[in-house]
């Protein structure tokens, strides 16, 4: 087993945020241990377990949205809930506005909870069915004790539905989810996430679920809602061509690991990793004379629990060498913040 | 002469609340190797109309009117025993590859083998297994994989499995539900590619419903948009993306967002759509269409031909 890899490697940080950080995580790393039998555990002693996010480093502006994509099973929605703390690092560094949040409390987040949200995929389950809306929207006023009276917790819903435009929000307070349209509970998530006014989101993949001619509006929202906030955003999303269209930077993530990280226009137009093209390669384009024309990778994305030496991708690589089995890449500055991993460009 | 031409196709689902109408007035033809895109989002009835060819309506589901002609023959008044002989060897249909659709408990050679048994009583067991290696073949498979379990297979894997069966009684028409979705974006791409591959290969007639107009225009010749239970736009492939005319196929097309070209913000088509047990009267888009009149209220816009040859569009802006 290769679980003694390069601890110390430290990957170059790759900053450039605009306008101060909100978010800066150092060689983050999630190993999900695999249970074992109790035979398997006198005859090996080998620990096996799901490397779902593997040296992970980057930083978030202020302001940003920062898109996190890859196939299912590349570690982006484990990412997303580590730098939250909602899953508890196996080791690195989670820095938020600063401070290191790494080893605190549940207690200690609590504060820090105001500031940072989370909407999730399927607003059919991320809703609870029982409670009506403005008691889900207003439940993180309530646990915050950020509002007095019964009235400002009323307002201050009612205030926050209107900026979703589920409106009049009179007519919605009393409901429950079922009683919404697919579009509409994504709006009270979003309603929930930026009661508290928070400075970090995370959206994972907040709109796959929902209908094609829906999906922008909600998209539109959530841009808007953090630009008027002034909130950075991660956004968690397998579709390579919304994140161009909303992120300003999009980092790629294969088998836990960033492969590429750059602006959006960087890393969809002019893709260096051979992941990335090949990614971009397979995204479907609505135009029935644009004939594909770059070939398909082959194969499927391996397993977290034995991910291949070195270089991660070097089973599907069209360009791998000798040297992409034996050595890791690691994520390096080729130009100007754009971020890449792999031997090809060192 | 068309492998299959539905003509005003209706297909409705009794409830306690009344009929939910989900598909109506359905009319399109597929030609010998052609392929068909019914697009449309969820709800709009593109699956039934799938479910209908075959005759395989979930309970509640009733053919109420029109045609389906097969071959030259009318399926709608056929028995299931006459069905029977049509399901598999004549139409046959590419589920979602998603985890229920293949049985857990039995190898996935033994499953295809059961598709070419159960319409071809008369093969020896020697040649079924034959002819499965061959099918896992051609559809990418190494022939050994046969003793598998479906859960020893890949998503992408269990999806190609899936095309085996449906090829695995030499169908002159294969139905296609949604077959690349739930797929990641790379699988996805390979498994579009088999399937181009195949229809060229062996000259079938293809229906692909799919929710990703991308898809659709990456696969179809033809198109046929759906919203709300009826068709609303329908022809070539190349003059529906180019020209589309119907408000919602606009809508629809600028939607999606392509990975070529600038940042621009997306655009949706605002509102819902309609719930089908009680539609909306006259044109079913009016309540969300950008350019309502009122005849749009009134009167059920036609699907009439409109510009290019063969384009046809119900919408009373041209009329």
């Amino acid at each position: 087993m290769n679980s003694e890899r390069k601890d110390s490697q430290i990957e170059s940080s790759t900053d450039t945020a605009v306008g101060g950080e909100v978010l800066r995580v150092e060689n983050l790393r999630k190993w999900y241990p695999l249970r074992k039998g109790f035979m398997e555990t006198l005859l090996s002693k080998v620990e096996a377990s799901v490397k779902a996010v593997d040296l992970v480093s980057f930083s978030l502006g202020k302001g940003e949205i920062f898109a996190l994509a890859g196939e299912s099973g590349s570690g982006k929605t484990t990412l997303g809930k580590l730098v939250l703390r909602l899953v508890e690092p196996t080791s690195g560094k989670i820095f938020f506005q600063g401070k290191d949040i790494t080893e605190l409390s549940q207690r200690e987040l609590k504060p820090l909870r105001r500031e940072m949200q989370i909407i999730f995929q399927d607003p059919f389950e991320s809703l609870n069915p029982r409670m009506i809306i403005k008691e889900i929207i207003a439940e993180p006023l309530r646990v915050q004790h950020l509002a007095k009276t019964e009235e400002e917790v009323e307002e201050r819903v009612k205030q926050v539905l209107t900026e979703v435009e589920v409106v009049p929000p009179e007519e919605f307070l009393y409901r429950f989810p079922h009683e919404l349209s697919g579009g509409q509970r994504q709006r009270v998530a979003v309603a929930r996430a930026f009661i508290l006014n928070p400075s970090f989101v995370v959206a994972d993949e907040p709109v796959s679920m929902l209908d094609v001619s829906i999906r922008a509006e909600i998209v539109n929202l959530m841009v808007d809602m953090v630009r008027k906030h002034s909130a950075s955003i991660i956004f968690i999303s397998h579709d390579l061509a919304l994140a161009k269209h909303i992120a300003d930077r999009i980092a790629i993530m294969y088998l836990g690991k960033v492969m590429e990280l750059s602006t959006s226009e960087n890393v969809v137009d002019l893709p260096l990793h051979p992941y990335t093209q090949a990614l971009i390669a397979a995204v479907p384009i609505p135009d029935p004379e644009s004939k594909r024309t770059k070939d398909v990778i082959s194969g499927e994305i391996p397993s977290p629990v034995n991910p291949p030496s070195g270089c991660r991708f070097r089973t599907r690589c069209p360009y791998a060498h000798e040297r992409c089995s034996t050595e890791e890449p690691p994520l390096v500055e080729v130009e100007k913040g754009h971020f890449v991993a792999c031997h090809l460009y060192t | 002469m068309a492998v299959l031409s539905v003509e005003e196709l209706t297909t409705n689902y009794r409830t306690l609340r009344g009929w939910v109408r989900a598909a109506e007035g359905i009319t399109f033809q597929v030609a010998p190797g052609e392929a068909l895109g019914l697009a449309g989002e969820s709800g709009c009835g593109k699956s039934t109309v799938a479910l209908s060819l075959l005759k395989i309506l979930p309970a509640g589901g009733i053919i109420r009117k029109g045609k389906i002609v097969f071959q030259g023959q009318d399926l709608v008044p056929l028995s299931e025993h006459e069905m029977r002989k049509i399901r598999w060897k004549g139409i046959s249909i590419i589920f979602q590859g998603a985890m229920n659709a293949l049985n857990p408990v039995f190898k996935v050679g033994d499953q295809i083998g059961e598709a070419i048994k159960t319409h071809d009583p008369k093969v020896s067991n020697s040649d079924v297994k034959e002819r499965v290696s061959k099918l896992l073949e051609t559809v990418g498979i190494e022939p050994s994989r046969a003793n598998n379990y479906p859960h020893e297979f890949s998503g992408g894997m269990r999806q190609r499995a899936l095309i085996a069966m449906a090829l695995a009684s030499d169908p002159s028409l294969v139905v296609a539900d949604e077959p690349g979705t739930a797929l990641d974006v790379i699988v996805q791409a390979q498994i579009l590619r088999l399937m181009r591959d195949l229809k060229d290969k062996l000259g079938l007639s293809m229906i692909l419903i799919s929710h990703d107009l991308s898809i659709i225009a990456e696969t179809c010749e033809k198109v046929a948009i759906m919203y709300a239970g009826r068709i609303v736009e329908y022809g070539n492939a190349v003059s529906i993306f180019k020209d589309p005319k119907h408000p919602y196929t606009q809508g629809l097309i600028k939607a999606f967002p392509s990975i070529n070209g600038p940042r621009v913000r997306m655009t949706s088509i605002p509102g819902q759509p309609p719930d089908l047990l009680n539609p909306p009267s006259g044109c079913r888009f009016n309540p969300r269409c950008p350019y309502v009149m009122d005849v749009c209220k009134r009167v059920e816009p036609m699907l009439e031909e409109h510009g290019e040859r063969g384009h046809t569009v119900s919408c009373h802006l041209y009329h």
